[in-house]
């Protein structure tokens, strides 16, 4: 199975590595999968209390090169988002730009689950009620 | 000078050695007969080259020529083992006893057989991947039929006790039958010594061309008896009917002859490459070896860098053609069960890679193999979230993972 040059370029030059502090409460943590499944994200965000705005995300990801694309594509997305309209970013936007196999559309959907759990955790520590998945 | 990507997946498959090549090319080309006519020149240079590769591939394995039937590969004889001995032995018994990490030419085949009344017990290993001898006795039953235990495993190159357990079989009053694709060609295997009485192998993984393999059967003490699983012309004995693959024979049987005449300096340069690889890359913190160090093919390594996931690691390091355990390699998403099966936690198991060295690797090839995984698993521990989690001493057990 070839990777798609899209995924390649995301392993090779991954956007935003690292880690913020998760005690801040302006910074929101989304950790999903399991080590037994192959897959784990963590997805931190940081966000501009005034503006509900992304001011930086970070990730790191153990899995697969679909898995870490997946990641570090969701981290630029996020940056400059408010956390509204990053909580509309679907799998299937992941899937489409970096051309997923089907056997990789989990991973997709991983990322998905990441970006809501960061927003959550952030929402959840500020006050406000977690957004259950539509 | 090193040429890319680097080929260190022999328990795939090896590359076709050129001396073989060159003694099948007269039967790809003008000695084109049929091997059952006897009615004309063509067909007697055809069987004549079966005859001989025959006796090369006997003298290999310490058997007698007329015990060797032909197959298209290992797959084929596994389950021509498997299915017939079930078959010819019905009244005898229907308990079969193989090992969970045998291969899974065997494994289906013996789940086949249950479908049809046999019953079978799968003995699991230790976590060095060696079967306890005391397990095996205690399984066995009056009714016990096979014991069908591989020589070297292909994952983890682990060598299982094998005179000891064919006599164990045999105190019982069961065949013994081994799956030796692997070991056949790279380490002495006997068939007297080791008191094996069915033994699949394949050309394939000895240097030979792919679609040509062969299933031992023991002529004497005892006579062994498989029932056909491919019906037609009566070919090899009546055991396994079909035109004979006259040019892949004559490679399986070339393949032997060298396997047998550079066996011990092939091993030593392969161990010293494969023991430099595995000293070097367990240097790396928290990199494990997969089974039995001490019990173990020659050309084989299986090594677990934890926090680290395998398929992700292969593409860090994509001129070099390895494989990986990892659940993404397949399409089950299940992560390899053959190290889930030592014992290993999942997580180690999606964490291997498979490295297989042949008589064509080269020592530049294992430098180069080094420093590019050393470095792979540097830049993606870096990007593991279970990595940091490590180092700040955060035991991964305690989390409550989303599962999915």
């Amino acid at each position: 199975m070839a990777y798609s040059e899209k995924v390649i370029d995301h392993y090779s030059n991954p956007r935003n590595i690292g880690t913020l502090d998760k005690s801040s409460n302006a910074v929101g943590t989304g950790l999903v999968g399991a080590p037994e499944c192959g897959d784990v994200m963590r997805l931190q965000i940081e966000v501009d209390d005034a503006t509900g705005t992304i001011r930086d995300a970070k990730f790191k990801t153990f899995g697969c090169g679909s898995a870490i694309a997946s990641s570090s594509l969701a981290t630029e997305w996020l940056k400059g988002k408010t956390i509204d309209d990053a909580m509309n970013i679907d799998n299937m936007d992941i899937v489409e730009e970096l051309a997923l196999p089907p056997v990789k559309i989990h991973c997709s959907v991983l990322a998905e689950d990441a970006i809501k759990a960061a927003i959550n955790d952030y929402r959840v520590k500020n006050g406000l009620p977690a957004i259950e998945k539509i | 000078m090193l040429n890319l990507p680097i080929y260190l997946d022999n328990n795939a498959t090896t590359p076709l050695d050129p001396r073989v090549l060159e003694a099948m090319m007269p039967y790809l080309t003008n000695n084109f007969g049929n091997a059952a006519s006897r009615s004309h020149s063509f067909g007697w240079a055809a069987e004549e080259a079966v005859d001989y590769a025959r006796e090369q591939i006997a003298n290999l394995i310490g058997a007698n020529p007329k015990e060797i039937i032909f197959t298209s590969g290992a797959t084929e004889s596994d389950n021509l083992a498997l299915k017939g001995v079930f078959e010819m032995y019905a009244q005898k018994g229907k308990h079969i006893i193989t090992l969970n990490t045998e291969h899974k030419a065997v494994l289906d085949a013996c789940k086949h057989l249950e479908k049809l009344g046999a019953e079978v017990t799968y003995l699991s290993v230790g976590e060095d991947g060696l079967l306890n001898l005391a397990d095996l006795e205690a399984a066995m039953r009056p009714d016990t039929i096979l014991v069908s235990v591989m020589y070297g495993n292909n994952e983890i190159g682990v060598i299982q006790p094998i005179r000891e357990i064919s006599a164990i079989a045999h105190k019982y009053g069961a065949l013994f039958m081994t799956d030796a694709t692997q070991a056949v060609g790279k380490i002495p295997v006997d068939v007297n010594a080791d008191g094996i009485d069915l033994m699949a192998f394949s050309a394939h993984k000895m240097y030979g061309p792919k679609g040509v393999g062969a299933l031992y059967v023991r002529r004497k003490n005892p006579r062994v008896k498989v029932t056909a699983q491919m019906d037609g012309g009566g070919h090899e004995r009546g055991m396994r009917s079909g035109t004979l693959n006259v040019p892949g024979i004559v490679g399986l049987g070339k393949a032997c002859e060298i396997c047998q005449q550079d066996m011990e300096a092939d091993t030593k340069r392969i161990v010293a490459m494969r023991d430099r690889l595995e000293t070097e890359l367990l240097k790396i913190e928290e990199a494990y070896l997969n089974g039995s160090k001490e019990h173990r093919l020659p050309h084989v390594a299986n090594i677990s860098f934890k926090y680290v996931e395998g398929e992700g690691l292969m593409m860090g390091v994509k001129d070099l053609a390895v494989s990986s355990g990892s659940a993404c390699t397949s399409a089950s998403l299940e992560p390899s069960y053959v190290l889930k099966n030592l014992g290993l936690d999942d997580e180690l198991a999606h964490s291997s890679l498979r490295f297989g060295l042949s008589r064509f690797t080269k020592d530049e090839e294992i430098d180069y193999a080094i420093e590019h995984v050393k470095e792979a698993v540097h830049k993606l521990r870096e990007m593991s979230p279970l990595w940091e989690m490590f180092k700040e001493g955060i035991d991964l057990k305690t989390i409550e993972w989303s599962e999915h």
